[in-house]
This record gives C-alpha cells, sequence and structure tokens, in this order.
C-alpha cells in the first residue's frame, strides 16, 4: 500500500546546490517548502570534522560521501553499436549523494560563462557560417542572454562568497583580472586566495608571453565573510583536503556553510533524509504532475502531494526521473525526434606535468579551487574558421592537493612499481606541477541519454544508459591547447615535460577520474521540438515541474558548470516566484 | 607457509627496524607497544598460503632494499588483509548484478561479478597454478628475480589469470599495495608513517596557510589522524 503523505505547495527533489537554494527563495514566498533527500544527513559537525575528515583512503579513494554505484548508477557505451555495461564503481565522474550533494566534496572552481557561449550556434553562424559546424554536431542556442543573466551571476557568488578579481567591470577593464570576461556589475564578494608556487610560476611565465593571468575565481573563502543569507565563513587553510572531502573549516562554498542552517531555520521548510524520489506522479492528461512517489529508509512507499514540483537530484538524476515518468519525449538518435536525453555533453580536459628537481611545490599546501588561470584560448579568442574546431579552454596552474595514494605525479619513464618506483617517489614527490586545459564539448546526436534495455536498479527500474564519445572536432581543440601549454611549458624551463591530451581515435576511458561535469539530457532554449525545458527551466509538456542543474546546457562550456547553474537556479526561482505563483501554467 | 619467504621477509623487518630505530628522535612512537610480527600476525581474510603470497608479493611491489621502507616494514599486507575482510573487500558500494561480460573493453571499467576479496582469492590461486605449472613451485618459493618475472608478465598481460573473470588482478593488488603504504597509519600500513616520511608528506597536518606561495622544504614532520606525531 503506497501511504499518502500531508500535501506541500512545494516539493523539491535533491537537497545539493540548488535543490537548497530553490529552498530558501521559495520559503521567502511564505510557501510550505518540502525537500527530499535520497542520502544521509551531512552538517560540518560533526560530518567533516578535524582530524578524522584528513583521510585520504576514506574521503578521497573509496569516496565516503559520494553515490554508491549498488544504490544508484548507470551504464555506458561509447557507440550506438556498442552494448552499454554498468559503471559498477566510480571512476570519471563522482555524483554526490546526501544534504549538500556534490556541493560538499567540489572544489570551488566558480566562473561565469563568456557570453558567446550562450548563444553558441548563432555566434558560430554569424562569424564562421553553417559549413564549420561538423555532421552530427547539434550545438544549440541557450535562449537566454548573459546580460539577462548577470545579475543572477552576481547573487549566486554573494551567497556561495567566491574569492576573485574582476577583470571587466560594466565594460571597464581592471588590472590583473580576466580582461576577456563579459562585464560583471562588480567586484567579487571576497578578494582572490594566495596562490601557491606552482601559480605564481605560472602566472609569470604567461605574462611574459603576453598572455593575460588572473586568479581562478574560487569558492574558497579568501577571508572572514557574511552572505546575504547571513551565513559565515572564515578564511581557507589551504589544507589540501578539499576536493571529495567536506570543508572542517567553513571555508568552502557549500550548501552547508552557505544556505543550508538559514534555511533549516524557516518554520515553513522541512527536510526528509534517505527518502528517495522514484518518480514524478502526472495528471491523467500529462499536462502537471499531482507529487512525487518516494521510498523511507524503511522501503515504504509514500506519495508526497505537491502543486510545484523541483527536480534538483543532479544532471544524470533530473533525466532519469524524467524519463521514467514519462515527462517529455524520450530523445531517439536515428530518426532525431523526442527531447528528454538529447545532447548529453561531458569536459574535454588534457594537462601537461612539468619536473623541476630543485623546486619545492610542497603540494600538500593545496586548496580546492587555488590558481592563476588565463583565458587567451578561450570561445570568444579563437578563429574557429582559422583552427577547424568549434571551442576553446581555459588554462590553469594551481594545487589542490598533494595527497600521495591519488596525486602521486612521477615521469612515465618510472616503473610503477619495484625499487625504482620507490627512490622515485621521495625524488619527484613535490617536485612537480602541471598546466591543465579545461575545455568545452560539442553535443552530437549520438551523445544522448535513454533507459538501458538490460540492466535494472534495486528496485527493478531501468538504469539510466549514457551513450558518448570523444569527436574530432574536440580532439582539435585539445590538440590546439596542448601546443600552447607545451610552449608556455618550454619557457618555464623543467628538467622533464610530458603532456597527456586526448588524440585522434581517443575513445572515451570511464576508469580515471575526469571532471563531475555531466551536462545536457533535459536542455533549456526556445523550442519545444528542440529543448525539454524553456528558458525558465520549466518543462515544456509538464508546467509545474521546474528542472535545475547542469541537464539544462545544450552543450558543455568551456568552464567548470557551478557559476552556471547557480545562477540559472536562482534566474528560475525569481520567475517562479514573478510570474508563476500568481498564475500556474506554460510561461512561454 | 613456506621457510624461503619467512626468512628473507624477517631479515629484511629487523633490519628495516633497526635502522628507522637508530634514526629516529620519535617520542610519539617509543611508548607504542611494538606491533604483531607480520609472521604472528592473525589475518582477518586471507588463508595462511594466501598471506604467505602477500607478503612475497607486495615485498617485490615495493622492495625493502633501497631508501625508505618496503612494504613489509610499512605492514602493507596488514592493511590489504583488513581491507579485504571489510566493505571493500566485499564490495559492499559496487554495482555487480548481471548480465557480465568476459569480454569488455577494459576502458568499460571494472566488469567482473566478484567483489575484490573473491578476486583476491581467485587470483592468488591461479597464480599459484601458474608458477606450478612453469616453475614446478608457488610463488612464494621462487627466487626474488623468478617473482618479478611472473609480476611484470601479469602487468604487460603477457601471463593471463582465467579466474578473475574480468579483473585485472594485477591492478587491484598494486593499487592496494601503494594504499596500504601511502593511508593513514590506522588502517594497518604506513607503518609509523614510515611512507609518509620517506616522501615528505605531512599527513594529516591540514593546515598551511602561512606556507602558501613558499619554496622552501616544509620543515614539519607528519602527523596521523589520532595525533601520533613522528
Ligand atoms: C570532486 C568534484 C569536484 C567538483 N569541482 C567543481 C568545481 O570546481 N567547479 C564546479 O563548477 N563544479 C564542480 N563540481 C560539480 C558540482 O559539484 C556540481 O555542479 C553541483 O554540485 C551541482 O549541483 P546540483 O544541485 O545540480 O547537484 P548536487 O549538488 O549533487 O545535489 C543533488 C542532490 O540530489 C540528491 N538526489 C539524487 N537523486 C535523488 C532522488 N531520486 N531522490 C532524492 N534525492 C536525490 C543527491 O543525493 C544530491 O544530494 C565538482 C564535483 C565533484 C564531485
Ligand atoms: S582547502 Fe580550504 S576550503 Fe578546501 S576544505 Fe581545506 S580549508 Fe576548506
Amino acid at each position: 500500500m503506497v501511504a499518502t503523505a500531508k500535501k506541500k505547495d512545494v516539493v523539491i527533489v535533491g537537497l545539493g546546490w540548488t535543490g537548497s537554494i530553490v529552498g530558501m527563495e521559495l520559503c521567502k514566498e511564505g510557501l510550505e517548502v518540502l525537500a527530499l533527500e535520497r542520502g544521509d544527513d551531512r552538517d560540518t559537525v560533526p560530518d567533516f570534522r578535524y582530524p578524522n575528515v584528513a583521510d585520504e583512503l576514506k574521503y578521497g579513494v573509496r569516496y565516503a560521501l559520494m553515490q554508491k554505484p549498488r544504490n544508484s548508477t548507470l551504464t555506458i557505451r561509447r557507440t550506438l553499436g556498442e552494448t552499454a555495461l554498468p559503471y559498477r564503481a566510480l571512476g570519471s565522474f563522482l555524483p554526490g549523494d546526501g544534504i549538500g550533494g556534490a556541493g560538499v566534496h567540489w572544489n570551488g572552481n566558480t566562473f561565469r560563462p563568456m557570453a558567446e557561449e550562450l548563444r553558441l550556434r548563432s555566434y558560430v553562424l554569424e562569424n564562421f557560417g553553417e559549413s564549420i559546424i561538423s555532421e552530427g554536431m547539434t550545438i544549440q542556442d541557450w535562449g537566454i542572454t548573459y546580460s539577462e543573466l548577470e545579475p543572477y551571476f552576481d547573487r549566486f557568488e554573494k551567497v556561495a562568497g567566491i574569492a576573485g578579481k574582476a577583470g571587466n567591470i560594466n565594460g571597464k577593464i581592471v588590472e590583473s583580472g580576466n580582461p576577456f570576461e563579459a562585464p560583471r556589475s562588480g567586484e567579487y564578494p571576497m578578494p582572490p586566495l594566495p596562490q601557491t608556487v606552482d601559480a605564481l610560476m605560472f602566472a609569470e611565465a604567461a605574462r611574459r608571453m603576453g598572455y593575460h593571468p588572473y586568479p581562478l575565481p574560487s569558492g574558497n573563502a579568501s577571508e572572514a565573510y557574511t552572505n546575504p543569507y547571513g551565513m559565515q565563513l572564515g578564511p581557507c587553510s589551504f589544507c589540501g583536503f578539499c576536493d571529495r572531502f567536506g570543508c572542517f573549516n567553513y571555508s568552502k562554498s557549500s550548501p552547508q556553510t552557505c544556505i543550508l542552517d538559514a534555511l533549516k531555520r524557516k518554520p515553513n521548510f522541512e527536510y526528509r533524509v534517505n527518502a528517495e524520489v522514484l518518480r514524478v506522479e502526472l495528471s491523467p492528461d500529462h499536462k502537471t504532475a499531482t507529487g512525487v512517489t518516494y521510498l523511507t529508509a524503511e522501503g515504504a512507499e509514500v506519495f508526497q502531494p505537491a502543486d510545484l514540483v523541483i527536480l534538483a537530484a543532479y544532471q544524470l538524476h533530473n533525466v532519469h526521473l524524467m524519463l521514467l515518468s514519462g515527462i517529455g519525449k524520450p530523445y531517439d538518435p536515428v530518426s532525431d525526434e523526442g527531447i528528454t536525453g538529447k545532447n548529453y555533453a561531458y569536459q574535454m580536459t588534457g594537462s601537461t606535468s612539468l619536473f623541476f628537481k630543485d623546486i619545492d611545490f610542497n603540494p600538500f599546501v593545496g586548496a580546492g579551487s587555488n590558481g592563476i588561470v588565463i583565458d587567451d584560448f578561450a570561445i570568444n579568442r579563437i578563429d574557429f574558421g582559422a583552427h577547424g574546431f568549434i571551442g576553446g579552454s581555459y588554462i590553469c596552474a594551481g594545487t589542490s592537493n598533494g595527497q600521495p595514494i591519488r596525486s602521486m605525479r612521477l615521469p612515465t619513464r618510472t616503473q610503477s612499481w619495484g625499487g625504482q618506483w620507490k627512490q622515485a617517489i621521495k625524488e619527484w614527490y613535490g617536485h612537480s606541477m602541471s598546466i591543465g586545459s579545461h575545455g568545452s564539448n560539442m553535443s552530437y546526436r549520438d551523445s544522448y541519454l535513454d533507459l538501458d534495455p538490460t540492466y535494472k536498479d534495486r528496485y527493478g527500474r531501468p538504469l539510466l544508459r549514457m551513450t558518448f564519445n570523444w569527436k574530432p572536432n574536440d580532439i582539435r581543440m585539445t590538440q590546439f591547447m596542448k601546443t600552447k601549454i607545451e610552449a608556455i611549458a618550454k619557457s618555464m624551463n623543467p628538467d622533464i615535460t610530458e603532456s597527456d591530451y586526448k588524440s585522434n581515435g581517443a575513445m572515451y576511458d570511464v576508469r580515471p577520474y575526469q571532471t563531475t561535469h555531466n551536462v545536457g539530457g533535459a536542455i533549456m532554449g526556445t523550442d519545444p521540438n528542440t529543448s525539454a525545458l524553456n528558458r525558465y527551466l520549466q518543462s515544456w509538456d509538464v508546467h509545474n515541474v521546474f528542472v535545475m542543474g547542469a541537464n539544462a546546457f545544450p552543450q558543455n562550456i568551456q568552464y567548470n558548470p557551478t557559476g552556471m547553474v547557480g545562477a540559472l537556479a536562482y534566474w528560475s526561482v525569481a520567475a517562479i516566484r514573478k510570474d508563476y505563483l500568481p498564475n500556474p501554467r506554460s510561461l512561454i | 607457509m613456506s621457510t624461503k619467504v619467512l626468512t628473507t621477509t624477517r631479515r629484511a623487518f629487523l633490519k628495516k627496524t633497526a635502522a628507522s630505530a637508530a634514526v629516529s628522535a620519535l617520542p610519539a612512537w617509543t611508548h607504542e607497544p611494538a606491533p604483531v610480527p607480520l609472521e604472528q600476525y592473525q589475518s582477518q581474510f586471507f588463508t595462511a598460503d594466501e598471506w604467505a603470497f602477500i607478503l612475497a608479493a607486495t615485498a617485490r611491489l615495493i622492495p625493502s632494499e633501497g631508501d625508505g621502507p618496503g612494504a613489509i616494514e610499512a605492514r602493507v599486507p596488514v592493511f590489504i588483509d583488513l581491507q579485504l575482510a571489510g566493505d571493500f573487500g566485499k564490495g559492499t558500494k559496487w554495482y555487480l548484478q548481471g548480465p557480465h561480460d568476459p569480454n569488455a573493453p577494459p576502458q568499460l571499467g571494472y566488469q567482473s561479478p566478484l567483489p575484490p576479496a573473491e578476486a583476491y582469492r581467485a587470483g592468488i590461486a591461479n597464480i599459484n597454478d601458474w608458477c606450478r605449472s612453469n616453475h614446478g613451485r608457488p610463488f612464494v618459493e621462487l627466487s626474488p628475480k623468478e617473482q618479478n618475472d611472473v609480476l611484470t608478465g601479469l602487468d604487460n598481460n603477457q601471463i593471463v589469470l582465467t579466474s578473475t573473470l574480468g579483473v585485472n588482478f594485477f591492478d587491484l593488488l598494486l593499487q592496494n599495495t601503494k594504499e596500504g603504504y601511502f593511508a593513514d597509519p590506522m588502517y594497518g600500513g604506513n607503518c609509523k608513517m614510515s611512507a609518509w616520511v620517506h616522501i615528505g608528506f605531512p599527513g594529516a597536518r591540514a593546515s598551511f596557510r602561512e606556507w602558501v606561495g613558499v619554496n622552501k622544504p616544509y620543515p614539519l614532520g607528519p602527523v596521523t589522524i589520532a595525533g601520533e606525531r613522528a
């Protein structure tokens, strides 16, 4: 028997970054808001307490804070012809689980996309012509402009407490910021962090070559700070246990440090943990949702009625829930019809390692988002026509950690075991750095998400199936970045230089960690035939379902996604408050 | 257990402890009871034969000779035993439902029905079988050189194990060996933080604000999560 819970005005699925933002803003309307989180409750104390959190094995290697594939996973194949196999153990990406979601254990690199990225298709057509869009590439405009979003980027940066240096304030270029960024309405809420040895060396080399180094915008507080919700952050100690860990120091921007205590104080907010939403329930005409069905820790099924359903369960889970609930027609890459699952994309990264015998980098002195960046080869700086690809990268050096199991960088000529390895770890630990390219990834007809025909989850539901592979356009982009980075590296005179970039024929490998920047699958846009969500992140088909997260990206930006994800959540919730609640309907 | 591996191991072990005791000014450790010698250690997961294999194999992966502790001095085998007896060994977090494709491309990741503990059990038995058919003796009775050759053959896929069903057993063993070498000592390996001292990693100190941007050797030794200092 399915029990029916007391009706709420709003039910939010997942209490990570976007769920917390939407919860806070909708509570201001006096609505009864309930968040359902599948994982455990988590708070700085006791869950991220020092010294217990400084445990590489538990958090960095065994992924104590992340999704357990046994409970929730997907299948992956590279081509339409391959049989997808389960992602049985975590590797390439690490979805969150529990209060705070991946916002607990992210790095904190918090960017705004370039204005050009949000209207990429139009930008390409206007400047380079349709012929450079390769066969099968399905890039789109987002249906929203940078200037419309600017106040919401600003809002997210102030709530999250981002440390950085503006490069363009209202059109005026500011020294030592990023001169190529779109205009910002003001400075970052905090000054930049101090920089590690590798970042300082990179900044100097880049400047010597005429590039424009600027501090990586960071969700690691550089000083004491109080955000608009009255939440307080303290300065980051460069503890070196940041990404994959919770912050013990109240320094990392996270739902816990920036939103949740303020939200929990609201009398009209409630959250339930170990409450896994199985599906969104629809009215008989499929035009509205009536609520969601979830499982309690004890395994009881509960129907939770609500007037408004917010999916904030992370990109992959949002798309999975939409497919399982029948929201939007599933995408079919053969007929190119349908929308749910369309345009899955990832992040194209590569790096060059530089070894210096005589420099003490002290890599354990690290912060999740410490570093120096150049945007000289970013999307609005590249002549796509001349270089033969669409895309760009930010290039960066910085140190997040020197944990020896996961971050032991050795010259590849070293054997991976035996006496030589033991000698090499002493010789090279702390004597190398890396310059990375963090690049865009276009969307393609045969990179998409649907339901797996074979594998089931523990409740017997089909797993999500990902079809994704690297494509020549994006490989050309990363190979271009390799030449630029190697030139910078050479100018720094290291003893040894080694590069690692995808090259022709590279197939997606799910084993090494790459990024948890999975995007697309329920994309936003201007046309219900080519997007699952309208520009307010509202489902075109089921108007009282709004979907937060990077699933809205029609292709991936060159930057880490969360600055955009946070801004979109604020943008969407502003539209819900102003236009939707007074008159619930399709906003477009 | 083979006497051969025992003597090599014990000799290396004694030599190493004596050496580190001689150079040490390790106040935090002098009060600690000496850990049980590896030969007397009561394993939680491994059988006696398997334990002998793990002592011998890890001693080749991170040998005792040269600068810094070997796997034996760092008590890596204890770490592996405890990990396999626990959640990791049982694969409690992993999705292990079938169907399983024995010919899956390696890039699609772990595709075995075996949780790690079972992969070890099958893998060790299989390696010993291989050594018996090719050398007439189990792994522990081979010379260090022969052992290295077997491990090299596994590493570059010249020796293929049929029993571990889609697990690259060598990669798993090497990964767990390095984990045991570098993880906090509370997990049984990295004895006396010797691997951290070897490379200059300060362990759980986790506070370096005044050291940001300083290109000089960091002066303080490591601490464990339990607060011991080296
Ligand atoms: C190691 C790591 C480093 C990262 N570094 C960066 C970075 O430097 N910069 C950057 O921009 N981004 C980074 N990210 C990505 C960033 O964490 C995410 O973009 C961000 O957290 C997404 O917010 P979200 O609200 O969409 O999802 P989340 O914050 O993950 O929240 C989703 C929540 O929904 C819950 N949930 C899922 N399914 C259900 C269900 N069926 N029922 C109930 N609850 C459910 C989950 O348990 C989770 O708590 C990183 C991620 C990782 C893992
Ligand atoms: S590096 Fe800074 S922000 Fe990150 S966990 Fe450590 S103290 Fe917190």
